[in-house]
């Protein structure tokens, strides 16, 4: 029994993560309509420039925090500048494409500078494991399941109560009846890189903690595909409750049938998802006119 | 499409205006081609072979991929797995239960069709983007599938050695034997794709493809059509997942990665999407640019030797995501629509229209 408890709480605490990361997803599929593929390379490169101010050039845990947040942001940009901008007009489906090809360049040009080693974080999260009723919490997963619910609420917020935030939600709902209204489109799919850039950051960095630096890192981008699906591809709160599911059912499915389930849980998830509601628990149902 | 035919050049039966091959010099170049082809083993050494393999393969896979994607508009992100359920097949039954390599073929090809038939179904709900991560999730659950529960007769993550092919007490083990059998086949599957999209089936694809509600209601059974699509496309992958277990002799889950569902996608689209030519085309371009990048790596790294290391693992997939990025945005039909354009205006020389 204890067991089956400390599976559902690495989950919980895990599906955390996935949810933060599924939200990067929609945040940019909510305003462009680009399912973003890269999201996990985009977190690589977050985890690797905190790792280069930490270890190799020895700054203070906040500036590298904030360096890192700032290069995240920066790459999301240049994504957006150089590779979604000449393909407004175009097929969505072209700009989805060319973020698959996106991550093959950024694993190519992360290995070219950092190599394909693994690095170590040094330790930056104060506290230690804490044990409730049988039931361990590490502080790195308590630390990361809390500051992804604290970015969740923010970025909540900032949809439902800014001005930007109404002005991504108009665009979302239409990129022309937007411009009509005097909104900036372009600056708002900027907006959104750099959003999910910083999102990607925050994730990359509280993972490293527990995996390392290195390539691999990239692959946990991939458990928040399902995630996504799973609670809609336009709905903030569906990321949230999908990144949970997953990380719940991975764990259990992981932990009490058998070892190698757990990475394909997401995906057998996924297709259940597909094939019995598509648009996801509280995504929008579309509706075909001819 | 109409093509603007030089004056003087018509049809008189029906039997020319079907014909793929119109003219002498069609036939002519066509001939001298494949004689060309076929005559490569003589001269050219085992890597330059090797690499013409290689493009047989992947232009296998990426002749089924346009099928379902370029012609049927549903994008596939499972070609890789799909390889790996026709390699897997062909391996198991050659290596332990005796069959041949000429009798395991079509069984791979089967075995494949059904299993992309499965992960097809999704399409009776879902398309574009969200079919595209149900073949995501082929692409995840099928190698999971053949590396764990399946271990005992896989060989799991421990690779498992596959025969070479035989016929009589002829063994096809050296590069020029193996092209001998990859060739002809991938030459007769472009024949195959080719033709399969002039027929009633091939016009329901395209009609799916531009619009499927339209297509249903010309009548076309859209479901059927687009399970039809994937059972030709994982056909496709499963003759040359085939065709791969015996040409690299070992076969390992690994060898069928996300990646490499990408990079043929990626072959698709730089050839150009819904051309039979393009598909050949983008595999040539594609692979001979890796090719080259290794040759290229091999003189950097004489040069850069501290960085030499990395240097191979890194640029392979910087150039090969910059040519599909720049491909999209500056020729999104890709290399089939400059050949097209070449070919109109060399019709009409010395005219400009």
């Amino acid at each position: 029994m204890e067991a089956v408890l400390q599976y559902i709480a690495n989950g919980l605490m895990v599906g955390g993560v996935y949810a933060l990361i599924a939200l990067g997803i929609v945040l940019i599929y909510k305003s462009t309509g680009v399912f973003n593929f890269a999201i996990g390379q985009m977190m690589m490169f977050g985890a690797f420039f905190f790792w280069m101010s930490t270890d190799r050039f020895g700054l203070p845990i906040w500036v590298s925090l904030l360096l890192s947040l700032a290069g995240s942001v920066v790459v999301a940009l240049l994504i957006d500048r150089f590779t979604m901008r000449p393909l407004i007009g175009q097929p969505v489906l072209s700009s989805v494409l060319v973020t698959l090809a996106l991550v093959y360049f950024l694993n190519g040009v992360a290995i070219g500078i950092w190599g394909a080693y693994q690095y170590k974080l040094a330790e930056f999260l104060p506290g230690a494991p804490v044990s409730i009723g049988g039931v361990v919490f590490s502080h790195d997963l308590l630390w990361s399941f809390f500051l992804a619910m604290a970015l969740f609420v923010l970025l909540y917020l900032f949809y439902q109560r800014t001005r930007m935030g109404l002005a991504m939600r108009a665009t979302a709902e239409s990129h022309q009846i937007a411009q009509a209204r005097g909104i900036n489109v372009r600056t708002i799919f900027s907006l959104s890189w750099a959003l999910c850039g910083l999102i990607a950051a925050v994730c990359g960095m509280l993972l490293a903690y527990r995996l390392g630096v290195s390539q691999f890192l990239s692959l946990v981008g991939l458990k928040a595909f399902p995630a996504v699906l799973f609670g809609g591809l336009d709905s903030i709160g569906g990321a949230l409750i999908g990144g949970l599911t997953v990380g719940l059912l991975e764990n259990l499915a992981g932990g009490l049938i058998a070892p190698w389930l757990m990475e394909i849980t997401p995906y057998i998830i996924l297709l259940l998802v597909l094939i019995l509601r598509p648009e996801g628990l509280f995504g929008l149902k579309r509706i075909e006119r001819i | 499409m109409a093509v603007a035919r030089p004056c003087g050049t018509y049809d008189e039966s029906y039997s020319q205006d079907m014909a793929i091959v119109r003219t002498r010099l069609q036939w002519i170049l066509l001939i001298a081609g494949l004689v060309f082809l076929f005559s490569l083993p003589l001269f050219l050494p085992g890597r330059w072979l090797n690499l013409l393999n290689l493009i047989g393969i992947s232009l296998i896979a990426v002749h089924g991929l346009n099928i379902l994607t370029g012609y049927c508009g549903q994008i596939s992100l499972g070609q890789a797995a799909f390889m790996a359920v026709g390699a897997y097949t062909s391996g198991v039954l050659t290596a332990k239960l005796g069959f041949s390599f000429w009798a395991a073929l079509p069984c791979a090809a089967l075995s494949a069709g059904i299993i992309g038939l499965i992960f097809g179904l999704p399409s009776l709900r879902v398309k574009g983007f969200y079919l595209a991560m149900a073949t995501l999730a082929a692409q995840f659950i099928i190698p999971a599938l053949i590396a764990h529960p399946l271990e005992g007769i896989t060989n799991g993550v421990r690779s498992l050695v596959v025969p070479v092919p035989k016929i009589g007490e002829t063994a096809f083990s050296s590069p020029q034997s193996m092209f001998g059998i990859i060739m002809p086949i991938a030459v007769l599957m472009t024949f195959f794709a080719k033709n399969l999209v002039r027929t009633g089936v091939g016009r329901a694809f395209i009609a799916i493809r531009d619009n499927d509600l339209a297509a249903e209601v010309q009548g076309v059974n859209v479901f059927g059509y687009k399970l039809l699509a994937f059972f030709i496309c994982s056909v496709y992958a499963g003759v040359a997942g085939c065709l791969w277990a015996h040409w690299m002799r070992a076969i390992n889950p690994d060898h069928f990665t996300l990646m490499d569902s990408i990079w043929y996608v990626g072959m698709m689209i730089v050839g150009g999407m819904g051309s039979t030519a393009g598909a050949v085309f983008g595999v040539a371009f594609l692979r001979v640019l890796d090719e080259l990048t290794k040759e290229l790596v091999m003189w950097l790294s004489g040069i850069f030797v501290a960085w030499g290391a990395f240097l191979q693992a890194a640029l392979g997939p910087i150039v090969y995501g910059l040519v599909i990025i720049l491909f999209i945005i500056f020729e999104p039909r890709g290399l089939a629509h400059r050949w097209e354009v070449f070919k109109a205006s060399y019709r009409l020389r010395p005219f400009a229209y």
